[in-house]
């Protein structure tokens, strides 16, 4: 598949889940398709990164729902900032652990796992639907104790990237951290996983140990063959942030003019292979 | 606030991002086999100043996915990391719930109760401010020990009202069931200026207040009353913040922090 066949697939008003976390392999070629895209009215659920900002600055968003949204070596994402001081998305905004358990349940499609995350905090008055259930068991003392109900996330689809897979949809990561794209594919009606390079299933065990072989096809609706597929976020061990990318990425929330440049330039670059193109002759002139 | 002028019973003359370190150091003294999880650069240095010299049991990250047994130098990728476990974010969860853990985190803002914003300025539902938001502070809070890094202690800091509640103080907690309660601690609040902890009860029911623990050397009483916009409990005697022994400054000036990346919080 292509990034545009992926988008297809997609329509507006949909509840998207999107992978990696803050700054780090995110599925940056598909969140480009739907950047220059018809779709509109999303709902995007995520440990959020530069995706929040570009597609709530490009007004696709009507909902985010996330644990956090921050650019890891720009603490706050500024485009995500901007759009909340402007109130122009709503936002459901979860405890960071929470969220894992909305994506949990979501994946054993429970309606709920119960917590004690939010209570005490202002967690439970920014989300007024949120519920609590009194545990069936008596603590020690007697007591039935309130917990949270973390409602599972339905998410229509998700959207992963992958260090590599084979054809099928076995996906792999070799870097350290799996975050929770594991769970936002089963969380998912559809998953989509783009990923740095397509090899063959008998080759999957040459590139990582056994334990890097997390996202079963099972799991896997269509495959998109990405390299660079994160970029700007980091995708180790292919290769780190362009931080310097990252920057102008940043500075365009405050200067309207830059940022029409950039979705010029970057976001509405018609495919991936251009995008590419683009960021080598810019390596090339610097 | 005053310069710090050498002492006599110390070797060199400690600064104050090191007394501040080692104020935050001292918040991990007696918690044995845990983990330690300072954010920002300070807290930081403080506790792997705290696991280097007299809480060697503690665990913790090299800052992004594993548990590293050796002192790492602050802000340094490439340090070589004596691995002892893998630590990717879903297991950081079950840490937390485990309630094994002592974090340090920022607060914007915080008032008497302990009650941290972190979230934003304003009313959150169209902020005047938007902040790092709630992050992972609800689920901290409820779980396991925390320390609060305010490198700004002001009337703008230390505020009556939180404009949002990330991490619950203890009077959010009060209501809350016995086993969150039996979790919740606030251990210290470590500021620019002075230490402050929540060890001294309100009367019968009433929930602690934050109160004055120690100063830093050269910072008087009334000049931190007068930078905190509540009430704050101050007790007959309050201490000067105890200064770096000559070990603590050799490690922070030349293991943990070579680069003097501690001074940038303190505008240097």
């Amino acid at each position: 598949m292509t990034e545009d066949d992926v988008v297809a697939r997609l329509s507006s008003g949909m509840t998207i889940g999107i992978g990696g976390w803050g700054s780090r392999r995110k599925p940056m070629s598909l969140v480009r398709a739907i950047a220059r895209s018809e779709l509109t009215d999303l709902t995007i659920v995520c440990y959020g990164g530069p995706e929040v900002g570009i597609l709530s600055t490009l007004g696709k968003v009507r909902r985010a729902v996330y644990g956090f949204v921050s650019l890891d070596s720009i603490p706050l994402e500024p485009h995500f900032r901007q759009a909340r001081q402007q109130g122009t998305i709503e936002v459901t905004e979860l405890d960071e652990g929470a969220f894992y358990l909305g994506l949990l349940a979501a994946a054993h499609r429970v309606p709920f796992y119960p917590t004690r995350a939010g209570l005490g905090s202002d967690m439970m008055l920014m989300n007024p639907d949120l519920a609590t259930v009194t545990s069936p068991y008596p603590d020690a003392d007697g007591v039935h104790e309130d917990l949270v109900a973390i409602p599972a996330f339905q998410l229509d689809a998700s959207l992963i990237h992958m260090n590599r897979a084979d054809a099928a949809g076995n996906g792999q990561f070799l870097g350290p951290d799996l975050y929770f794209d594991d769970l936002f594919a089963k969380a998912a009606t559809s998953t989509y996983l783009s990923c740095e390079k397509v090899i063959a299933t008998g080759d999957l065990l040459a590139e990582g140990s056994l334990h890097t072989l997390k996202i079963p096809r099972l799991f896997v609706d269509g495959v998109v063959e990405s390299p660079r597929g994160a970029h700007f976020t980091e995708c180790p061990p292919d290769y780190g942030r362009d931080e310097a990318f990252q920057r102008v990425y940043a500075a365009t929330a405050k200067d309207p003019e830059a940022w029409r440049a950039f979705v010029d330039r970057w976001l509405e670059a018609p495919s991936h292979a251009e995008y590419l193109e683009r960021l080598d002759a810019e390596g090339e002139g610097a | 606030m005053a310069d710090l002028k050498p002492d006599a019973n110390q070797p060199e003359e400690a600064t104050i991002d090191e007394i501040c370190a080692v104020a935050i150091a001292e918040a991990f003294r007696g918690d044995g086999e845990i983990l330690c999880n300072p954010i920002g650069t300070t807290p930081i240095i403080g506790g792997r100043l705290a696991r280097a010299t007299f809480e060697p049991a503690m665990v913790m990250t090299d800052a992004v996915s594993v548990l590293a047994a050796n002192p790492l130098p602050v802000g340094d990728d490439n340090a070589e990391r004596l691995v002892e476990a893998w630590m990717p974010y879903r297991d950081m969860f079950d840490v937390v719930w485990s309630g094994r853990r002592h974090i340090v985190m920022g607060a914007s803002q915080i008032d008497a109760h302990g009650n941290q914003n972190l979230a934003a300025i304003g009313d959150w539902r169209r902020p005047k401010a938007q902040l790092l938001g709630l992050r992972g502070a609800p689920g901290n809070l409820i779980n396991h020990a925390t320390t609060y890094w305010v490198p700004n202690h002001s009337t703008r800091s230390f505020v009556l009202s939180v404009d949002v509640v990330s991490g619950p103080g203890y009077d959010r907690v009060a209501p809350l069931s016995a086993a969150i309660r039996a979790s919740h601690e606030i251990r210290r609040v470590v500021s620019n200026l002075a230490v402050m902890d929540f060890e001294s009860s309100g009367s019968g029911d009433e929930p602690r207040r934050m109160r004055l623990r120690s100063v830093h050397p050269g910072v008087t009483v009334d000049e931190v009353v007068e930078a905190t916009g509540f009430e704050l409990a101050v007790p007959d005697e309050v201490p000067e913040s105890r200064l770096p022994t000559g070990e603590e400054l050799h490690l922070i000036r030349e293991v943990l922090d070579p680069q003097g990346y501690r001074k940038a919080e303190f505008g240097g």
